[in-house]
């Protein structure tokens, strides 16, 4: 398999507390993978890792070489004292013309948002300018990181089928983290269970019915009511017990 | 030329308040405000330093404003919120300057100088090394523009384009040294970090782009000195703080703007 990115047994720490824990994931080109967990299981640590952002406690993260990344970050809040419009935000850090930041957000949805500030846009335009400026230099690699934290339901599906768009247009592979599983599961060719450690992985329908998935996100619900249980704060003592040895080679099917 | 001191406290002037906009809309952008006040603060340690062991007032203000920024950008974040360190740093290294400069023979008198600036007594060495200062700073700045913007806006973003953030906070921070250390004499101790705030504040109304806010900071600081020089010439004030007034001035006058404009 021709990995893009590959995670090697990554560890990471906090301030004296594990984050990752010999964490092992690997990016095809092409294929839209997705990190599901609870708050706190180092999904976002994932990505900032990744980008370059963290230094690992051990482990190794290759990346293909001359990789191009798209990152599209969780929150970003460009402090209003600093004015921006989005044609100016667009050509950071890389200077474009003016023709191609307008066909930038001509195909990011949002064509007419070229002279507006940063500061005054709405959520869901905000998103698009990210996305936008993360698509500039055609990446081989997308990441974002809830996205679609702050959308509507409309909204945050709309997002997620122009994601789709844009991976058939660029072949890029995305990696995104999720707070919302239904809206993965129509999207994703794979997820990963994240909670320090990977708990489980593989397709959608195979992830909500394990029985690792219940436990972590509401027990006695299972189907459609197990994945709005999200924000649990139950421990996971079972993860290290059984569920979380099995192999996991048979069902990341490649 | 160069004979005429008020040509020469204008040139110094000017050069002070060029170099001071872009670094000051940085200021504004990333909330260092407190960070440039303390930084300016501590100088008066330097220029104990410095006339104690009779180096160049520059190179003292310069070697104590470094250390004071890297020493607030190196314990911030470790369980102290960064206006206590600041406080703390600010209002320490001002006080141990004062009891410094009282071990000097004779160097009271011209505390007042440090504190509040001369920019009358400008000399053609001083204006030298304003001028170099200036330029070196406005040409760190430019040439690391977009990196310092990006790590701005997020230092994630800039991250994942392959760049530091950290390395470019550390570029502000140096040019944060270097524009106190050439405006002591200009505006002093205690008024430096408003020729680096009040143009960028009153520029924000007016502009676009990070840009236009730079360059319209660059022309009220360069108003606020030249009108400043003039007006204190005139009615026999002092000159820094005239400087600072007038500065004060242009701001309310743009906040009116952008109040008007809703």
């Amino acid at each position: 398999m021709n990995a893009l990115v590959t995670f090697k047994d990554v560890n990471l720490s906090y301030g004296g507390h594990k984050v990752l824990d010999d964490v092992n994931i690997s990016i095809a080109a092409g294929e839209i993978v997705t990190i599901v967990g609870p708050n706190g299981s180092g999904k976002s640590s994932l990505l900032r890792a990744l980008i370059g952002a963290i230094v690992l406690a051990s482990g190794q993260i290759i990346r293909e070489r001359g990789l191009r990344i798209g990152y599209v970050p969780q929150k970003l809040h460009i402090d209003p004292t600093l004015p921006m419009t989005v044609t100016r935000f667009l050509s950071l850090p890389v200077k474009i013309t003016d023709t191609e930041a307008s066909e930038a957000l001509a195909q990011a949805g949002v064509p007419d948002l070229g002279p507006r500030q940063m500061s005054n846009l709405s959520g869901g335009q905000f998103q698009r300018v990210l996305l936008a400026r993360a698509l500039l230099h055609k990446p081989q690699l997308l990441l974002l990181d809830e996205a679609t934290q702050g959308l509507d339901q409309p909204g945050s599906a709309a997002f997620y089928r122009h994601i789709e768009k844009v991976r058939d247009e660029l072949d890029c592979a995305v990696l995104m983290i999720s707070h919302e599983l239904h809206v993965v599961m129509s999207a994703s060719d794979r997820v990963i269970c994240l909670n320090g450690h990977v708990c489980c992985e593989g397709k959608p329908d195979v992830v909500a019915s394990a029985p690792e998935y219940r436990a972590l996100f509401g027990t006695g619900t299972g189907g459609a009511l197990a994945l709005y249980r999200h924000d649990h704060d139950h421990g996971h003592d079972h993860a290290h017990g059984d569920g979380c040895d099995h192999d996991h080679s048979s069902e990341a099917a490649k | 030329m160069l004979d005429s001191f008020l040509v020469r406290a204008a040139l110094a002037g000017l050069g002070v308040a060029l170099a001071a906009a872009p670094l000051g809309c940085f200021v504004v952008w990333r909330r260092m405000a407190y960070f440039g006040e303390a930084t300016a603060h501590a100088s008066i340690l330097g220029v104990a330093l410095a006339l104690s062991f009779n180096m160049s007032v520059f190179a003292g203000v310069l070697v104590v404003a470094l250390i004071m920024a890297t020493t607030v950008s190196t314990l911030s974040g470790r369980g102290y919120a960064m206006d206590t360190l600041l406080g703390v740093m600010a209002h320490s290294a001002i006080a141990f300057g004062l009891v410094a400069v009282s071990f000097l023979d004779g160097m009271r008198i011209d505390l007042l100088a440090y504190l509040f600036g001369d920019i009358l007594a400008v000399g053609r060495v001083d204006l030298a090394v304003i001028w170099g200062g200036a330029l070196l700073v406005l040409a760190l700045v430019g040439w690391r523009w977009q990196q310092l913007l990006i790590s701005t806006v997020s230092p994630d973003l800039a991250q994942a384009g392959g760049i530091d953030p950290k390395r470019e906070q550390l570029i502000l921070t140096i040019a944060l040294a270097v524009v106190v250390a050439v405006a002591i004499k200009v505006v002093g101790v205690l008024l430096i970090a408003a020729l680096l705030i009040i143009p960028a504040a009153a520029a924000r109304p007016l502009a676009q782009t990070p840009e236009r806010m730079a360059a319209i900071a660059a022309v009220i600081g360069a108003i606020s000195a030249l009108g400043g020089l003039q007006l204190a010439y005139q009615f026999d004030t002092p000159t820094g703080p005239t400087i600072v007034s007038l500065a004060a001035g242009l701001f309310a006058l743009s906040s009116l703007f952008s109040l008007g404009r809703g």
